[in-house]
Formats: C-alpha cells, sequence, structure tokens
C-alpha cells in the first residue's frame, strides 16, 4: 500500500529525540516558508512588491487589534470544518464536499432561527439550530458514502458533486421557501443581533470560536483516545486490514462521513449565528478546499490545526483588505494554498527518501 | 409549454448541447487516457481552466482560433507536466498534487487575467464554422448538429481513433497495462514512467483544448472559475464509461443537454429559478452513479505510483 499512512513514531534514545523534534519542525516550516517564496515570487512577476503585499497582510490580520479579532472570528468556521476534516482523513475517506454541506448548515439554521427566536429563549432555539445543521450536513454525505461503502465508488468524485449540487440547493431553498418577504434580494431573514451568539469580553468575537476550538480538541481525543476512533484509523490505514479485524467497514464508513459532513454543516451554522444572521442567495465563502492543506500540515493533529488555522485566518483577513489597498486580489489566497500543498508534498516525499537510506 | 416545441428552441437546444457536451467530452476522453494507465487525475479542472486562458488570450491577441485551441491545449499539458513530474516521476500523492492543481490554476488564472484585463472581459468575434455538406441542409437537425466549429468534429473523430488505438495498437495495449499490471509491463521492457507521462501528457492537451473551446466558442470570453466542475463530470464519464471512448460521446451528449436544458428553459422564460435547473446535470450524474454503481469499473493500479521491486 503506498497510501498515505501516518507512521507513528515509536520510542526512539535520548539523543534522537530532539533531532526528530527539528526534523518534524522543518517539515512544516521549509513547505510554508517555499510556497511564501514562490508566491512572492509570482507577485514579482505580476509587478507588485511581495515584501510590501506580506507586510500589510501580516498588519492587517495579525498587528491591529480589530484584524486579530477578525482573525480570530474567521477561525471558527475553519477550526469546525478541520474537524470535520480530520475525523475523514484519518478514516482515509476524502470527504471534499465541505462547501455543499457548509451552506446547506448555514441556510437551515438562518431559516429556522429568526423564526424562533420570537417564542423561545435563545439558550434552547441557538443549540437546536446547531444540531439541525449538523444533521443537514450529515443528510447531504448519506449518498456518497453508501456509494463507497456498498460499491467502493470513489468518493472524491461523489462528494464533490453533492457539494456542486447543495450549493445550487442552498439557493434553491432561500428562493423558494425561506426568501424575507421584506426584502427584494433574495435573503433568508435576518436573526437579530441580540439573539445571536455572545460576544467575548467586550470584543467582537463570538462565542463560536470557543465551541470550534472545543469541537476540535473532542475530536482529537476522539479519534486518539477512544475505541472508536482507534477502529476509524485502522479502517483508514489499511481497509483490508480492517475487515480482517471484524469491523463493520461499510459501517464505520457512513458513521465517519456523517460526523465529518455533520461538523462542516456545523460550522455553517456557527458563522450565521455568530456573525452574518442570515444568508443571502449565491454566497459561497467556498472554505472547503482551502482548509485541506492545513489539516495535512498539521498531519491531522488537532493541536497543530489550532495553530495553522490561524496563521492561516489572518492570511485571509490580511488578503482581504490587501486586494483593496494593495491591489492583489483575494485569489492570490487560493494560488498560496496550492503552492503550500505541493511543496508539503514534495517535503514529505525527500523525508521519506532520507529515512529509506537512514535505514 | 407548448410554446417550447418551436423549431427554432428545438435547434437552439440541439446546437447548445454540442457546445456544452464537446469539453466535457474532450475531458472525459482525456481522464480515460489517464485512468487507463493507473493516473488518478484529479487536476483536470486545472488544465481545463488554464487551456481556458491560455487559449482566449492566444486567439485574442493573434485573432486566430485555431491558434487560441493549440495554445489552449499546450496550456492543459503544460499543467499535466507538473503532474507529470510530481506524480509519475516522483510518485507523490496523485489525489493531494491534484487538488493542489486545481485549486492553483483557479487562482492563478483569476490573477493572471485580473492583470491583463482589468475587470473587463473583452469577448471574441464568432468562431468560424463548418456546416457540413448536404447534413446541415436537413431542418432543425442540420443547423443543429452539423453546422459547428471544427473542434466538434475533431473531438467525434477522436472518438473513433482511441477506440481504434485501445483496440488494435501497442500504444492501447501498453496504456492498459499500467494501469491493470504496471510490473507486467516493465518486464516487458516498456518504460510505465514514459507510458503514464504519455498519457498525463495526452490528457492534459485534450482538457486544455476543451477549456478553449469553452472560452472562445462557447462563451466567447474568459471568466475566472468559468469551467465550474466541468473537469469533475469529465472524471465522472471516463469512471461510467469502462474504457470505451463511445461511452464517454454517449455521456457527454446526455450531460451535454441537460446542461443546454439549462439555459435553454431560462431563454424560454420557464418559472423556476435559474439554481433549480443548473443542479440538473450535477442530480443526472448522482442519478447515474446511483443507478449504475456497480458497473463502474476502475483499473486495479488507479492512484498508485509505481516504483520498480515493490511488492504491489
Amino acid at each position: 500500500m503506498s497510501a498515505e499512512v501516518e507512521t507513528l513514531p515509536g520510542p526512539l534514545p535520548g539523543g534522537d529525540r530532539l533531532k526528530e523534534i527539528g526534523a518534524a519542525a522543518a517539515r512544516v516550516l521549509i513547505p510554508v516558508l517555499l510556497a511564501l517564496i514562490m508566491g512572492g515570487i509570482i507577485l514579482l512577476i505580476l509587478g507588485k512588491d511581495p515584501l510590501a503585499y506580506y507586510g500589510y497582510v501580516a498588519k492587517r490580520g495579525l498587528l491591529t487589534w480589530g484584524g486579530l479579532q477578525e482573525t480570530f472570528t474567521r477561525m471558527a468556521p475553519l477550526l469546525l470544518i478541520a474537524s470535520g476534516l480530520i475525523v475523514a482523513f484519518r478514516a482515509g475517506i476524502w470527504n471534499l464536499g465541505g462547501d455543499g454541506q457548509f451552506l446547506l448548515g448555514a441556510v437551515i439554521t438562518s431559516a429556522v432561527a429568526p423564526l424562533l427566536v420570537g417564542s423561545l429563549p435563545d439558550l434552547i432555539v441557538l443549540p437546536f439550530c446547531m444540531l439541525l445543521s449538523i444533521a443537514t450536513g450529515a443528510l447531504w454525505s448519506v449518498v456518497p458514502a453508501i456509494l463507497k461503502a456498498r460499491y467502493g465508488i470513489n468518493e472524491i468524485i461523489t462528494s464533490m458533486m453533492m457539494s456542486f449540487l447543495g450549493t445550487s440547493f442552498a439557493n434553491v431553498l432561500i428562493k423558494l421557501f425561506f426568501w424575507d418577504p421584506a426584502t427584494t434580494v433574495p435573503q433568508t431573514r435576518t436573526l437579530p443581533v441580540d439573539d445571536r451568539l455572545p460576544r467575548l469580553f467586550g470584543s467582537t468575537v463570538h462565542a463560536g470560536v470557543l465551541i470550534a476550538l472545543a469541537v476540535i480538541i473532542l475530536v482529537h481525543l476522539m479519534m486518539t483516545r477512544t475505541a472508536f476512533g482507534l477502529k476509524l484509523q485502522v479502517v483508514g490505514a489499511n481497509p483490508a486490514a480492517a475487515v480482517h479485524a471484524g469491523l463493520n467497514v461499510a459501517w464505520l464508513t457512513v458513521a465517519t462521513f456523517a460526523i465529518s459532513a455533520g461538523l462542516i454543516g456545523l460550522a455553517g451554522s456557527v458563522e450565521i449565528l455568530g456573525v452574518f444572521g442570515t444568508v443571502r442567495a449565491d454566497w459561497n465563502p467556498a472554505y472547503g478546499l482551502l482548509v485541506v492543506p492545513l489539516v495535512f500540515l498539521a498531519r491531522f493533529n488537532g493541536y497543530g490545526t489550532i495553530g495553522f488555522v490561524f496563521f492561516f485566518s489572518a492570511l485571509m483577513i490580511g488578503g482581504d483588505s490587501a486586494a483593496r489597498r494593495v491591489g492583489v486580489p483575494q485569489h492570490f489566497v487560493l494560488v498560496l494554498v496550492a503552492l503550500l500543498l505541493i511543496f508539503l508534498a514534495v517535503v514529505e516525499y525527500l523525508d521519506h527518501l532520507r529515512r529509506k537510506k537512514v535505514r | 409549454m407548448e410554446g417550447l416545441l418551436t423549431q427554432p428552441f428545438l435547434t437552439a437546444l440541439l446546437f447548445g448541447a454540442v457546445t456544452a457536451g464537446v469539453p466535457l467530452l474532450l475531458a472525459g476522453l482525456g481522464e480515460q487516457i489517464s485512468e487507463k494507465a493507473g493516473v488518478l487525475n484529479i487536476g483536470i479542472e486545472g488544465m481545463m481552466l488554464f487551456g481556458a486562458y491560455t487559449g482566449f488570450v492566444a486567439a485574442f491577441y493573434t485573432g486566430s482560433f485555431t491558434l487560441g485551441f493549440l495554445a489552449g491545449g499546450v496550456g492543459g499539458a503544460v499543467v499535466a507536466s507538473i503532474v507529470m513530474l510530481l506524480c509519475i516521476r516522483f510518485g507523490l500523492n496523485q489525489i493531494v498534487i491534484g487538488i493542489a492543481v486545481t485549486i492553483g490554476f483557479e487562482g492563478l488564472t483569476a490573477l493572471l487575467h485580473y492583470f491583463q484585463f482589468s475587470r473587463t472581459y473583452p469577448r471574441l468575434d464568432a468562431a468560424p464554422v463548418i456546416a457540413l455538406p448536404g447534413l446541415s441542409q436537413i431542418p432543425v437537425l442540420g443547423p443543429g448538429l452539423f453546422s459547428h466549429n471544427a473542434v466538434v468534429y475533431l473531438a467525434v473523430i477522436l472518438v473513433g481513433v482511441f477506440t481504434w488505438m485501445f483496440r488494435s495498437t501497442y500504444v492501447g495495449l501498453n496504456l492498459e497495462s499500467a494501469g491493470n499490471k504496471p510490473a507486467a509491463l516493465d518486464a516487458a521492457g516498456v518504460s510505465v514512467i514514459k507510458t503514464r507521462a504519455l498519457a498525463v501528457l495526452s490528457t492534459g492537451f485534450l482538457a486544455g483544448l476543451g477549456g478553449a473551446y469553452m472560452a472562445n466558442v462557447g462563451a466567447g470570453l474568459f471568466v475566472p472559475m468559468m469551467t465550474g466542475g466541468a473537469g469533475f463530470i469529465g472524471i465522472v464519464l471516463a469512471m461510467l464509461a469502462r474504457g470505451k471512448p463511445l461511452w464517454v460521446l454517449l455521456g457527454a451528449a446526455l450531460f451535454g443537454a441537460s446542461l443546454s436544458m439549462t439555459t435553454a428553459l431560462q431563454v424560454a422564460g420557464v418559472n423556476v429559478p435559474t439554481d433549480v435547473v443548473q443542479m440538473l446535470p450535477f442530480a443526472m450524474v448522482m442519478l447515474v452513479l446511483v443507478i449504475f454503481a456497480r458497473h463502474s469499473v476502475l483499473p486495479p493500479a488507479l492512484g498508485l505510483p509505481y516504483v520498480r521491486g515493490d511488492r504491489g
């Protein structure tokens, strides 16, 4: 099997341990640096000053209080999507349908929450909406999951198809069923600001960030410390061996998909309850694929992912305003993400060669 | 609904089906070659998009559609050479690199377009059309199916050529063994790496050509992210066709028709949100997959890099 299998480092003699940590740091830092340098070269070719761009992005995303708050706020959906991806990837399943699951989760929450807040306390409405969105996301993954579990149909393609379907379906739902009669532009009813997730310590950051942090830590513990998580990892590492070990691989596949898509649906819900309060037709932040390299960089480790998500959301927030101020469109972030993935794979490969030689 | 079934409407529907189906056909045929050789080419969307951009730019500045198509094919092949180097030569994970290539060229083409044209979307003149003598005179069918750009006929001819190539040439046999039992091909003295590299480059060229057709003929302009999942539909077509080019053609016709319905129904002023109709092609893909799930067959060595001497 040459599929990506995470090799757990065995016990190492004292001296090698430090070397090993250094190597791990290098494996993470080198791809990031190479991607930034290569991205800088592309900016140079396009006639932009890369240092000015990166400098502006860092200043806007990290070094101003307003920017930093936005960065923290943006982390909420990204962390929840990352948790969904960690579950799937550790189980060897490629759930790339995140955009559809995210949007449908968002639409369901924005359709239901404004209707209920008048008659029920927020403490009941908000969690109820989150659960509803989790169920919606999970539901949207059922077909790819069954096709994969039953017929071995590649889930990358099917989950992406469902994602295209889902983004259109979200619009259909808004236009046909949830259109706020008070607006001319198709959008759902707006959740009043007072009923949204509470802000933290007088800042603009909402409590969804705490939920997201708790979820990703729980997911990490579930995958590494529980029998269920271990089963999923066995399926991911070697499905054939999992069958021999008596695991119900088909059922585990469906469960993995449901958890993964459910968490991504939750991301949509939290983004609405915390930030927007409504979904406008054709809104699609397309976070789904952007989070993939972050999860890889962290090697599916939840704690590591938190760090990368922090830096990435600073990059997004900074990149957003750099589009207006420095004249580099937001699309540049896509290029950086792609470069990151490529260099990550290359460094992984070189590391693999090095280890082979040592052996 | 009666108003829908007029002659001009049906002609437009057929014409649109061909225009929408040809990029899918080219992408599907391209993907089929890669998959036969054991390479899962997820990056095909990026190849189409870059082909669309290079094809458009070339046609825009030279005024020549032929050069535009050529540049589109070459653009696609350039993207494919990245996949070739990283996945075939070095054996990196094909899915990771495929995603990277798709995201990267989504971003890069949007950037290039922005720096080249700012926020304007210049149009090309109408693409040259070859009306097939005789056939194009048939009412409805003639203008719908037999008065198209040369690329359309080329794509259909390729279906025949590939069928022959897969069935009765060494090239076809080599491709098939590279996907089914690469070690056997290696033992027979044919380089697996070279066979796969050639397959991926051809995929890139065809996908790029499809993208260029989409931009230069289908739309007449380049818009960032304009392929909108066509590459992924191409992958599905190749998956369902089980190695038979003719089935790719049938599938592309089916999806082309449902894409064409999207526009046709809007033009006809049918009172449903456009989003409902936009769901059609993807709903069709899922439906077909659910119905024919057990029939889709992929080569055993698909997605696995070939390392000589590895026990596979």
